[in-house]
């Protein structure tokens, strides 16, 4: 698949200069989707959505026009939506970009999203670390109601919308779409169990969809150039898989950790991990190869070297192992590295985000961190390595043990770490060395 | 109701009851930490997971993918059960596994061992040895949580039971987890302690020995402990408890369920108001007053005040009782009318029987009238709201009442029976014109105020039942000490005419008797005291009472019919 013509879609107004003002946006054309839509009925807008096939960004990739259709239909009172602008997950950093650069894009697919879930009322849930976005956003929003874009009877067609900018507290666990209601409500960002779905009974107990903030820069898109061309992009669906829904549309694939350019690409879905790295990140720095990749933020699990070729959409990686696409948040680790010290630190990181409130997440991580300190440390035992497999495999939502995939994504990376490097983890306990005691960086 | 089958055995279930209440029906346990009937589920412990899956028309099975919780899957028609597969058992080690990483192993001096869930399931579901390797968290412990409550912090399972009672059964919101992960714990504001009226429950609901009573702290290993069922006689409300003691003394009360009283929980003032019944002040020995010891024209042992050198074996209540029985007959004779018995709203049902059909019994003139039901304040309603206000009338989930006597329904039912009439102490005390009076006390503070005893004055006869030294007992002529709720078996009334049985936990100090036995003797009944025999004969002689034929009134006591709520005397 070549992929060298392609255009950028999400990233077309990035470094322009005064990308992020109204003027800017509308100069190339912006809220003439949001016009477009407000023509149109509401369910004419979910039905493009879903035919469009667009997959949820934040992780799940959950079908954002079926998320939609799962509101009851005849609701008295208000419906939310939220926009999960919490990006905490380690490596990703799509949504900063494009708020910063790009904020209306998501304002218009946001106005255009409530307007069609008949939403009146829609929270940007940002995460407390993205100052600038937060400004940049808020200068967005004063914008747009300025301009009619916001607020009561938006461009004359009847239609009211508020975005109220609410901004979290530095917690991995309000990316969770109940965690951030709860915290949206001003409670401890504790995973809600479920039923009732937000759809059903969400913020402030009332219906309502989570979608994240890449989701909502696909929209204005869709609306503008239609499903076909949103499906002309991407890896279509497997024939022989009923319940694949295919991966189509652009994704911004985050790169970071040795290469020589990391950075933000946008692609079309479906690019192999080893294109990505060799040309759009410039291969691997200081003329190493790859020991292992991550497809999709740390808690998707590892990808060695041989499954490279791999391709990156929402099955993808998962048919090697590991969880996910999750965020498309590639790292790169080289064959310098000790994959004892990249596990610590996931497990470091996934400990220390653990809300507490299911006993397997809230001890496992924990004790799964312990054990690789002390491996690290040199006391390490040839049995800690089934013991943290078997921590792995009994935490999460996979084996039913707990109300959130918190736990899931802090088992993948010791399941594929451990299973697809067995022999280091070994050859490291039996020589007994010890570890630097300096932290890495990415955990706090 | 929904057929269940739970492990290969088909139940009966409620449709609205969850799998852990549907496979109690089946006589099994699901283990839970932080469920718990009263509050909301969170399913946050995972301790209750099981295999559910669904029985189709055809007889198969159709398993569900993976466990769910217990606590959170509701049961239907047809649900299937497992608790027993291997995959159940390896997450419940599993899960106890991780609960103990942090746990300290100080059984041996934590309050809670021995009735701990923790030890509990860890024997019967855990394994024997952790693979933890690493040092445990160490925390402090909190003993500023509340006036009676203690936290030690690393013994803490986060069930977080009692910060959902702080918010849904309180209302206070003074409990709350702070930190997050492994080093998660509960805590309270500075300077905000738990302190609220229902406070004493956390400790029930804490699964684990992490919030200990300080009353209780220490005192005594909770395998001495015999527990007897009773009820607290702190307030109209009747909460069922347990009384548990060991060798006569009571150490602590605990509530015990019943939905048909106040549903799992009791509140601070009953379940540390018990300790009067351990004063000093009581009244241990009966008396005769000169006057009438010597009208007996007898020695008796019981006009001499008992040293600590008395070695005397002699009982003291032969000549008492005797020469009682005999002045109120005299007394009755001479002037029906001018003959006075109060009947305290701390007697129980078939103590007021006992008393009443003994004079009734010798005239029928003999006036009943019921003593002081003593009132403090207003019904306090919860959950409060977030400015301390009561809640609305259907979101109450507790109250204390403003009647702070266990039985006055009870005693009323048993005047109405005799007199027809309810008359209170005070209304009649103006035209008493009483010549004999017959005061029974067992109030847990002094109720003989100053008006009631001028009015009582100095009568021909005064006999005085009670537990407590007053001016009445001071005088009277004949002092019977009599025994506390813990002391005495019966049956009372609650505020909305449910009768419970209560059963004697401990013995009376000294030489003081059950009310129930000093008015067996005096009306010269053969045989022992039997609350049942009484009870009985109580439903068979008092119509409005007639549920108490049965005798074993059960666990949650029954609902008798026909209870007037009058007004309460004040």
């Amino acid at each position: 698949m070549s992929n060298d013509n392609f255009q950028p879609v999400l990233l077309a107004r990035q470094n322009k200069p005064n990308s992020h003002t109204l003027a800017s946006y509308q100069a190339d054309g912006g809220y003439q989707a949001l016009a477009k839509a407000l023509k149109m009925a509401n369910t004419e807008v979910i039905d493009v959505v879903k035919a469009s096939g667009l997959r949820g960004r934040g992780g799940a990739g959950f079908p954002t026009g079926l998320k939609w259709t799962f509101l009851p239909k005849d609701v008295k009172g208000p419906i939310y939506l939220c926009i999960n602008g919490d990006e905490s997950e380690p490596g990703t950093f799509n949504n900063r970009v494009l708020i910063e650069q790009d904020p209306h894009q998501v304002l218009e697919g946001i106005v255009i999203s409530s307007f069609a879930t008949r939403t009146t009322t829609a929270y940007f849930y940002l995460r407390y670390e993205y100052g600038r976005c937060y400004r940049v956003l808020k200068d967005a929003i004063d914008e747009m109601y300025d301009n009619n874009l916001l607020g009561k009877n938006i461009l004359g067609s009847g239609y009211d919308l508020d975005i109220h900018l609410h901004r979290g507290a530095c917690a991995y666990i309000c990316g969770e779409e109940t965690g951030l209601i709860e915290s949206l409500e001003g409670k401890r960002a504790w995973p809600r169990i479920k039923p009732p779905f937000p759809a059903i009974e969400g913020a402030f107990r009332k219906p309502t969809v989570v979608n994240n903030v890449e989701t909502m820069a696909c929209i204005p898109h869709i609306i503008n150039h239609g499903p076909e061309w949103f499906m002309s992009m991407g890896i279509p669906k497997d024939p022989n898989n009923p319940r694949d829904a295919g991966s189509y549309g652009p994704k911004l694939y985050c790169i970071s950790g040795h290469v020589n350019k990391p950075g933000l690409v946008e692609l079309p879905m479906g690019i192999s991990a080893r294109d990505l790295i060799e040309k759009h990140a410039g291969g691997v720095w200081k003329g190493r190869k790859a020991k292992a990749v991550v497809p999709g933020g740390i808690s998707m699990g590892f990808m060695s070297e041989s499954e490279l070729d791999t391709p990156l959409d929402f099955a993808g990686p998962g048919r090697v192992g590991c969880l996910g696409l999750g965020t498309a948040a590639v790292i790169v680790i080289d064959d310098h590295t000790s994959m004892v010290d990249v596990l610590y630190n996931a497990c470091r990181f996934f400990a220390h985000e653990s809300c507490g409130q299911c006993t397997p997440c809230r001890e496992g991580t924990a004790w799964s961190t312990k054990i690789l300190e002390r491996i690290r440390d040199g006391r390490g035992k040839l049995s800690d390595i089934d013991l943290l497999l078997e921590i792995s495999s009994s935490i999460g939502t996979i084996p039913g043990t707990t109300i959130c995939g918190l736990a899931d994504g802090a088992a993948w990376p010791m399941k594929t770490a451990i299973n697809k490097f067995r022999g280091e983890f070994e050859e490291y306990i039996k020589s007994g060395r010890k570890s630097e005691s300096r932290s890495l960086a990415g955990a706090h | 109701m929904a057929k269940v089958i739970v492990n290969d055995v088909e139940v009966e279930a409620d449709p609205k009851d969850n799998c852990i209440l549907a496979a109690r029906k089946a006589g099994v346990e699901i283990p839970h930490y932080c469920w718990h009937e009263s509050l909301s589920v969170v399913a946050s412990c995972r301790m209750c997971l099981v295999e559910v899956g669904e029985k189709k028309p055809d007889g198969t099975i159709a398993w569900g993918p993976k466990l769910v919780p217990g606590c959170q899957t509701p049961i239907k028609e047809g649900t299937v059960i497992r608790t027993d597969s291997a995959k159940v058992k390896t997450t419940q080690q599993m899960t106890l596994e991780l609960l103990l990483l942090n746990h300290p192993l100080d059984c041996s001096i934590c309050d809670q061992a021995g009735e701990c869930y923790l030890q509990d399931y860890t024997y019967k579901y855990g394994k024997a040895q952790s693979r933890l390797d690493e040092p445990k968290l160490q925390r402090m412990d909190k003993y500023h949580i509340g006036e009676q409550i203690a936290l030690f912090t690393d013994r803490c399972v986060m069930c977080t039971r009692c910060v959902r009672f702080t918010r849904e059964i309180s209302g206070t919101a003074e409990l709350q987890v702070v930190a997050r992960g492994s080093h998660e714990e509960i805590d309270v504001f500075p300077d905000v302690p738990c302190d609220n009226k229902l406070a004493g429950n956390v400790v029930d609901l804490c699964p684990v020995g992490a919030l200990c009573s300080k009353d209780f702290l220490y005192k005594k290993r909770v395998w001495w402990l015999k527990h007897a069922e009773s009820v607290c006689t702190g307030c109209s409300t009747g909460c069922s408890i347990h009384i548990d003691q060991n060798e006569d003394k009571v150490y602590r009360l605990r509530p015990r369920e019943n939905p048909l009283a106040q549903g799992h929980f009791m509140c601070d003032e009953g379940r540390f108001g018990f300790k009067y019944i351990h004063d000093e002040r009581r009244l241990t020995r009966p008396k005769l007053s000169d006057a009438v010891s010597g009208a007996a024209n007898r020695k008796s042992h019981a006009t001499t005040t008992a040293g600590s050198g008395d070695l005397s074996f002699a009982d003291p209540w032969t000549d008492v009782l005797e020469v009682a029985r005999r002045k109120i007959k005299d007394a009755v004779k001479s002037d029906a009318r001018g003959f006075v018995a109060v009947l305290s709203p701390f007697m129980t049902v078939e103590e007021a029987y006992l008393l009443a059909s003994f004079l009734k019994g010798l005239d029928k003139r003999v006036r009943l009238v019921l003593g002081p039901v003593p009132m403090v304040g207003s019904d306090d309603k919860y959950p409060k709201g977030p400015k301390g206000e009561s809640p609305a009338e259907d979101k109450v989930r507790f109250t204390i009442r403003a009647e702070k006597c266990p039985n006055r329904l009870g005693v009323e039912a048993v005047l109405r029976h005799f007199e027809g009439q309810i008359t209170g102490l005070e209304q009649m005390m103006a035209g008493a014109n009483a010549t004999s009076w017959f005061l029974v006390g067992g109030n847990s503070e002094g109720w003989v105020t100053e008006s009631i005893d001028r009015a009582v004055g100095q009568p021909g006869l005064l006999i005085v039942q009670d537990i407590f030294p007053s001016p009445l007992s001071e005088r009277a002529d004949i002092l019977l000490p009599s025994g506390s709720f813990a002391e005495r078996e019966g049956t009372y009334v609650n505020h909305s005419g449910l009768a419970q049985a209560v059963q004697a936990a401990v013995r009376c100090p000294g030489d003081a008797r059950a009310d129930g036995r000093i008015l067996l003797e005096l009306a010269e009944r053969k045989g022992l005291f039997n609350a049942m025999a009484i009870r009985k004969e109580v439903g068979n002689a008092i119509p409005s009472l007639v549920a108490l034929t049965e005798g074993d009134l059960g666990e949650h006591g029954v609902k008798i019919g026909g209870v007037a709520r009058e007004p309460i005397h004040s």
